[in-house]
């Protein structure tokens, strides 16, 4: 493994990105900081602009009106970068498959690295999820 | 000989205890909230992992500047730094190093406000005029304070500072010198751009501040440079105030106590205070802090 990629995998930098969720997942997400779970031991830390992100975790059902932002955003990341979606909207839209303002899932619209399901997904899930994905890019290459 | 003051002493070594201090400020915060903490390696690993990301230069920002500041910024700690080592080791500092200490001080202050503003964000525009009024407060007390020292020690070399203080005792023993640090350490606090004068940044509010459009490299060299600042201000107190780092004997023990012991301050403050708003800010520095400095350069010259 390069010193690039490894150094990549023990600091990723998270970005919170809400494409018009419930706000559930936003609130799970935001557990993984707090001293219980804490993932600035994996050296994680969550920045608040786009230009400083390594890992985008998304979450919603990518309505007509995020989508716009979420592509804008996708452009403004920096190299390499890494997409999470978090919840069964950002994987599948959930109950919302059929409705008028979400014509596309999110991994038509850019590529996703790994799904984590569940309505909310528990913290533990989220954490394990990212491990799950810095272990695939870890061997892959 | 030059080369290697600066390249070994002014960067090498600065920026390994930088990053070593900033992972025991990062460590120690974690404690104090219950949390675990990042591994040891993880400030390293920080910047390894920021220099190789791709570089994003912004719409419209002023190319040539956004890409120079990082440097400048860089460039003017480890000149200080490399002072401060010349002067710690070897005698050779010039007359008036002083001057050129508090000087070289300031560049990191105005590399982050030249960058905030050529990258042409507004978020960025906000933090770099906030970082500009924050140097305009803390800047009077912190030289006033710096002055102490040099009234005690009837000289404005650094070196003379030291050799004064190895044979007659330390500043930080006398009134106007326990005063003095008591204010420079709070000026540090501003100086470094931490909690509660983490005004320009401000996370929660402006993202960042001056920071907001830099990626890759560019981040990776104003994060490096504001960790070996974290080293090179306290350093520069200690040689002010505790007449330097000593290494004969039990003196290590006292060096070690006297660097963890002010960075455990700052990292205390840091903690355990809200961020104050830039004109109460300001009010504070030009306010009280003058005030005590000013106290602290009277009893300076009556000798106290």
């Amino acid at each position: 493994m390069s010193l690039k990629l490894k150094a990549l995998l023990k600091s990723p930098w998270v970005f919170h990105l809400s494409t018009g969720s419930c706000n559930n997942c936003d609130i799970e997400t935001l557990d993984c900081l707090t001293p219980r779970f804490d993932i600035e031991r994996f050296g994680m830390l969550l920045t608040g602009s786009i230009k400083h992100a390594d890992v985008l975790l998304i979450t919603g059902s990518c309505n007509r009106m995020s989508v716009v932002r979420l592509k804008e955003l996708y452009a403004q990341v920096p190299q390499p970068c890494l997409v999470v979606a978090i919840g069964t909207c950002a994987a599948s839209r959930g109950i919302f498959k059929d409705s008028y303002n979400c014509p596309l899932p999110l991994d038509k619209i850019i590529p996703v690295d790994v799904y984590i399901p569940g309505c909310p997904p528990k913290p533990e899930a989220i954490i394990a999820g990212v491990v799950k994905l810095i272990e695939k890019v870890g061997s892959a290459k | 000989m030059t080369f290697i003051y600066l390249v070994l002493f002014g960067f090498v070594a600065t920026a390994v205890l930088g990053l070593i201090t900033s992972w025991i400020d990062r460590k120690v915060t974690a404690r104090v909230q219950y949390r675990v903490g990042p591994p040891f390696l993880q400030p390293f690993y920080d910047i390894v992992k920021l220099l190789g990301k791709e570089t994003v230069i912004p719409a419209g920002a002023s190319r040539g500047v956004f890409l120079v500041a990082p440097v400048i910024g860089l460039a003017g700690v480890i000149a200080a730094s490399t002072l401060f080592w010349v002067n710690q080791f070897f005698s050779d500092g010039f007359m008036g190093d002083w001057i050129v200490a508090v000087y070289l001080l300031t560049v990191p202050s105005l590399s982050i406000i030249l960058g905030g503003f050529a990258s042409r964000n507004p978020l960025a525009s906000i933090g770099a005029s906030r970082e500009m009024k924050l140097v305009i407060a803390y800047e009077l007390p912190f030289i006033l304070v710096a002055l102490v020292p040099v009234i005690n020690a009837h000289s404005i070399r650094l070196s003379e500072i030291i050799n004064i203080q190895a044979n007659g005792g330390v500043f930080a023993g006398s009134l106007s010198g326990i005063l003095a640090l008591i204010v420079a350490v709070l000026c540090v606090q501003a100086k470094l751009g931490l909690v509660p004068f983490d005004i320009p940044e401000a996370e929660t509010e402006i993202v960042e501040g001056p920071l907001v459009d830099y990626s890759g490299p560019g981040l990776a060299i104003f994060r490096l440079m504001k960790n070996m600042l974290l080293f090179t201000l306290p350093f520069f107190l200690i040689i002010l105030f505790f007449g330097g780092f000593r290494f004969s004997g039990l003196n290590i023990l006292w060096t070690v106590l006297e660097y963890v012991g002010i960075v455990a301050i700052i990292t205390v403050i840091r903690n355990t205070n809200p961020r104050v708003r830039i004109d109460q800010a300001m009010n504070f520095f030009w306010g009280p802090m003058t005030l005590l400095a000013i106290v602290a350069i009277i009893l300076a010259a009556k000798g106290l």
